[in-house]
């Protein structure tokens, strides 16, 4: 089958015009439910989203929606996830979307769901957003994996409806979103009936769900309603957000874009093709910013925190998805380090305000979605460089950072209270944590430092590659970038993965590492998308032929 | 315990403990469903002339007697083996059939006859109430035949889900038994099986159109590679024939009662004056009842159809009269689609995932040939000019390509506003509906006699005469 390129996605949705997805607030309860358009998908042509079957665009939509529900809606304490098509949940990722997708924009695609999923449990952890997955109809593979992020799963016993993972039998592929990690890791299924569901083409219903734990409880049609209600207001009701408005509305970005040049307000990137390199510049305030929870709830999306974030979170989604030959990004930070600074203490002083904690998660997001993205990230520290605080986290998820040791002028990096914790990676531990896992002293060192580091300072305390003084500093730096483009960018890809994640595993970097080691391996096995294999051959021309041979 | 003397069958009951151990539960919630969703006020002050299956043979697959409805012997029979019958389709064409499931089609085949057998007992539930309103013992021993039959058809939906598939197959037929048709908790598997059938009417139209739907399935099953389901299914058609016969032979009963009207009041008058039911209704019954049959045969372009072509699980109708190579690997089929701007377009799409619309066409084939004797021995014989027509296959259809789109049974497209204008010009109102509940308010329960809008039949059931008492009271 011909591979075709996706077109050129765009990860900003108008929320008057969701294809997809129904959303309904009702007191705190927000239902958000699938109702997806089949002749809607983002290459119409070449798949139909049947049985609320999903593509990237419907995802996106879902994202936007979660994220609105944080910023807009502080009222609502529960979501309550459903379908409004008859019988049918929803039936997972679109099969036919993935056969004709190529293997990058698949891992990408997977990527993104997968980070839409953990953002809801992230949104349970940390915003007081609770979710339950009101299971009406018959739930499979990528469709079961959306109600597995939820915390609490309830199923309709209708005789039909049903949940599973029908990947391995059916498609000669893995569950891509975290299914099988968390049917063991979060539902704590034993592994032998986990073996025994993922092996299944129609799932498991009724009492049999419940009692391997993989919903939650079920009820006939006539109280699943009712039982969806009640569920939904005891999850309500541990939430301690607030009981009414005002939220920050999520005004468009609107990006102007001038040939490879792409402008947002604070960021701006741009692309040189014959070099592979993506220039990314993210600027500190210009503008007073505000002091106090209340003062960010009356700025709105203006604040610099929350702005600058979701331009730089959309560009990153842009790069992946639209610019698979772009390998190497160049992340400069400019203009005044000090206010940046200014704006953490006051980001940490109010925490414990919901829409400060909402910032700093989406903070928090975007610099994991950074750590995830696979493309080389060099963080360049010049003079009037603004790398301070929460800005130096991108230089600490950069893979390598340089700094000039300038004789002349002034350049200095800053650490703030922001470092020490506030935005954890996927693993649990901040980046600096992670920088030093060997020599944990290293850390408290780095925080309790007076004031700026110079670059030798910063080269000591190794929170710098290297420091070239300002005659090495081009070639330097050129030589480093021109090797990066020359090597294999798969052999990149693995290594910085390998790199990236030093230290424990959580249910996180599970789910991201199996998806990069296994399922992206089977994604390109035969078994799975030769001629005969069965992601191909799915309801199409028979019999998926396998080469047996274990690896 | 099971008495396999109690149960007809052919397939060595009194010996097969594993199908003994599964029918000790189940028959006895075979025998409380019967009774619960069976046909209400008839089950056990009632002897009902009834057709028994024996054995397969010619002498004992129709056995007549006056038997208790719950009383009824439903048996387990194979059609006879055939002897070295090879996989005739698909993938595996050539190669010995399959005695056994193979694991790599337990879960496609189990679905096959889950869905099979969850129609079987639906029948039956949606048609509890006709007793009550019957037009004569006659109809309501024919009623009660094809119950019992449907009845019969679950059980070898059954057998086969209790001999080859384990737990899961226990389970499931279980479920079967749970199901209700109708019911908001736990709906019967498909749609169409969950909309009373409580007009006489509906009913014919139902054997006619949708029991023939049966007919195109248990072809296309009994071409199975996997042996057992190919041979129950084979048996199970002998006795659908019957349940076609009915509704064939009721509407055209209903017509030529309406044509007798019409030639009695001069041709000029309201037949509905006269208590029959005129053409025009009977024409959107058909329309309705063929509709919502194509539903019944999926969607057109259908991945499942060609998984189970391919997997040699479900062949299609008498494919030995296909000229081809019966693999289909590289055969494509014309159809009509429709682009995205909604125009209909012809398209060409692989064989293999147009299995649905085959089968369709041999259904559509078999409607118009019952339809074309209507019309020629009914409608032709009175000397009529209307004749009954079967609406084009884009009408009114909720399920595959033409699904959510407006079409008038000529194939015309419509904007939603004209069709919801014109609907109840093809499809029965509810004053239609209403006018039928009218007419059928009081049931006829004496030998001979028939409501006054169908005609008596030519002859009557086993060479039994008309007046023949074919349901009666026990003393």
């Amino acid at each position: 089958m011909e591979q075709t390129v996706a077109p050129s996605v765009s990860f900003e949705v108008d929320r008057s015009q969701y294809k997809h997805w129904k959303l309904s607030i009702d007191g705190h309860i927000a239902t958000i439910a699938m109702d997806v358009r089949e002749d809607a998908g983002l290459r119409p042509q070449a798949y139909k989203l049947k049985l609320n079957s999903y593509d990237l665009g419907v995802d996106i939509e879902l994202a936007d929606v979660l994220q609105r529900l944080r910023f807009e809606h502080p009222e609502v304490h529960a979501v309550v996830l459903t379908s409004l098509k008859p019988r049918i949940f929803c039936a997972g990722a679109n099969i036919f979307m993935l056969g004709s997708s190529s293997h990058g924009f698949k891992v990408n695609f997977c990527k993104f769901t997968n980070e839409t999923r953990l953002g809801m449990e992230d949104m349970s952890a940390t915003s007081g957003i609770k979710f339950l997955a009101a299971v009406n109809g018959i739930c499979a593979g990528g469709g079961y994996e959306l109600a597995l992020a939820c915390d609490e799963i309830l199923l309709v016993d209708d005789g039909s409806a049903s949940v599973g993972l029908p990947e391995t039998p059916l498609l000669g592929v893995l569950p891509g979103t975290g299914g099988l990690t968390r049917v063991v890791d979060k539902r704590k299924v034993r592994r032998d009936l986990a073996d025994d569901f993922s092996t299944l083409t129609e799932g498991v219903r009724g009492k049999r769900a419940v009692d391997g734990r993989f919903v939650d409880a079920v009820y006939p049609t006539s109280k699943f309603q009712e039982a969806v209600a009640k569920h939904a207001q005891a999850l309500a009701a541990k939430s301690d957000r607030p009981a009414s408005g005002p939220g920050i509305t999520l005004g468009p970005l609107s990006p102007s874009i001038d040939g490879d040049t792409i402008h947002y307000k604070y960021v701006k990137g741009t692309i040189d093709r014959a070099r592979r390199t993506c220039d990314l510049t993210i600027s500190a305030p210009d503008s007073p910013q505000p002091q106090s929870g209340d003062d960010y709830l009356k700025a709105g999306d203006s604040s610099w925190a929350l702005r600058a974030f979701r331009e730089f979170d959309d560009l990153l989604l842009r790069l992946r998805l639209n610019e698979p030959e772009i390998g190497t990004v160049i992340v400069r930070a400019t203009g005044d380090a000090d206010a940046v600074v200014a704006v953490d203490q006051v980001l940490h002083d109010h925490a414990s305000h919901w829409a400060v904690r909402e910032i700093i998660g989406l903070i928090r997001r975007t610099l994991k979605r950074m750590d995830l993205t696979s493309r080389s990230f060099f963080a360049l520290i010049e003079p009037g460089n603004a790398f301070a605080g929460t800005l130096f986290e991108l230089a600490l998820a950069a893979d390598r950072a340089y700094m000039i040791d300038h004789p002349d002028e002034d350049n200095t990096i800053r650490l703030s209270v922001m470092n020490g914790g506030a935005y954890p990676m996927s693993n649990g531990l901040s980046r600096l944590q992670v920088r030093f896992l060997g020599e944990p002293e290293s850390v408290d060192e780095a925080l309790a430092h007076d004031g700026p580091f110079d670059a030798q300072e910063a080269l000591d305390a190794g929170l710098v590659f290297s420091a070239p003084d300002d005659i090495d500093w081009d070639d330097e730096v050129r030589m480093a970038i021109e090797a990066r483009a020359a090597f294999s960018p798969d052999a990149l890809t693995g290594m910085e993965a390998n790199l990236r994640f030093a230290g424990p595993e959580t249910m996180e970097t599970k789910i991201f590492g199996r998806l990069t080691a296994w399922q992206n391996w089977i994604f390109q096995r035969p078994n799975a998308v030769g001629e005969k294999g069965a992601l191909m051959t799915y309801g199409r021309e028979g019999r998926p032929q396998f080469d047996f041979k274990r690896t | 315990m099971i008495s396999a003397e109690r149960i007809p069958n052919n397939v060595g009951l009194s010996s097969d403990k594993r199908l003994l151990r599964a029918l000790e539960h189940w028959q006895p919630a075979y025998l409380d469903w019967w009774r619960e969703m069976g046909p209400p006020g008839f089950q056990d002050s009632h002897q009902v002339y009834l057709r028994t299956a024996v054995s397969v043979d010619a002498a004992g697959w129709a056995h007549f007697d006056y038997v208790k409805l719950p009383e009824y012997r439903w048996g387990i029979f194979l059609a006879e083996p055939t002897h070295d019958r090879r996989i005739g389709f698909g993938d595996f064409k050539g190669q010995p059939v399959w005695q056994e499931v193979p694991g790599e089609f337990r879960n496609q085949l189990r679905r096959l006859i889950v869905i099979q057998g969850d129609t079987e007992p639906a029948s039956v539930e949606q048609q509890r109430s006709l007793g009550a309103h019957c037009p004569s013992l006659y109809d309501l021993r024919n009623l009660f035949q094809v119950n019992v039959e449907e009845g019969r058809h679950l059980w070898a939906m059954v057998y086969m889900l209790h001999s080859y598939f384990g737990r899961d197959g226990r389970e499931e037929a279980e479920a079967l038994l749970e199901r209700r048709s109708g019911n908001d908790d736990t709906p019967r598997m498909l749609e169409a099986f969950n909309e009373p059938i409580d007009t006489w009417l509906d009913f014919f139209a139902f054997t006619m159109f949708t029991d023939r739907d049966g007919k195109s399935q248990l072809l296309s099953l009994s071409e199975s590679s996997l042996d057992p389901l190919a041979r129950t299914t084979r048996f199970m058609l002998t006795e659908e024939a019957h349940h076609m016969f009915v509704g064939e032979s009721g509407m055209g009963r209903i017509m030529e009662r309406t044509c007798q009207l019409l030639k009695q009041s001069g041709y000029s008058g309201d037949v509905r004056k006269a208590g029959g039911i005129d053409l025009p209704l009977i024409q959107k019954f058909v329309n309705f009842w063929f509709s919502q049959s194509l539903d019944l045969h999926g969607s057109e372009v259908s991945s499942n159809a060609a998984s189970y072509f391919s997997n040699g699980l479900k062949g299609r109708a008498e494919e030995d009269k296909f000229d081809d190579d019966h693999v289909l690997a590289a055969n494509m089929y014309m159809l009509d689609m429709i682009d995205d701007s909604g125009r209909i377009i012809r398209q060409e799409v692989p064989m293999r995932n147009a299995l649905n619309e085959v089968l369709r066409d041999w259904y559509v084939g078999d409607c118009q040939a019952g339809v074309d004797r209507w019309n020629k021995r009914i409608l032709e014989a009175a000397g009529m000019s209307d004749r009954i027509a079967l609406p084009s296959r884009k009408f009114n259809r909720k399920v595959g390509v033409y699904a959510g789109r407006h079409f008038d049974p000529f194939g015309n497209q419509l904007a939603p506003e004209e069709w919801e204008r014109k609907k109840y010009e093809w499809l029965p109102s509810p004053e239609d509906k209403k006018y039928l509940h009218s007419i059928q308010v009081t049931p006829v329960y004496k030998p001979g006699q028939f409501a006054n809008y169908i005609a008596a039949p030519q002859r009557g059931i086993n060479r039994q005469p008309i007046d023949f008492e074919y349901v009666r009271t026990e003393a």
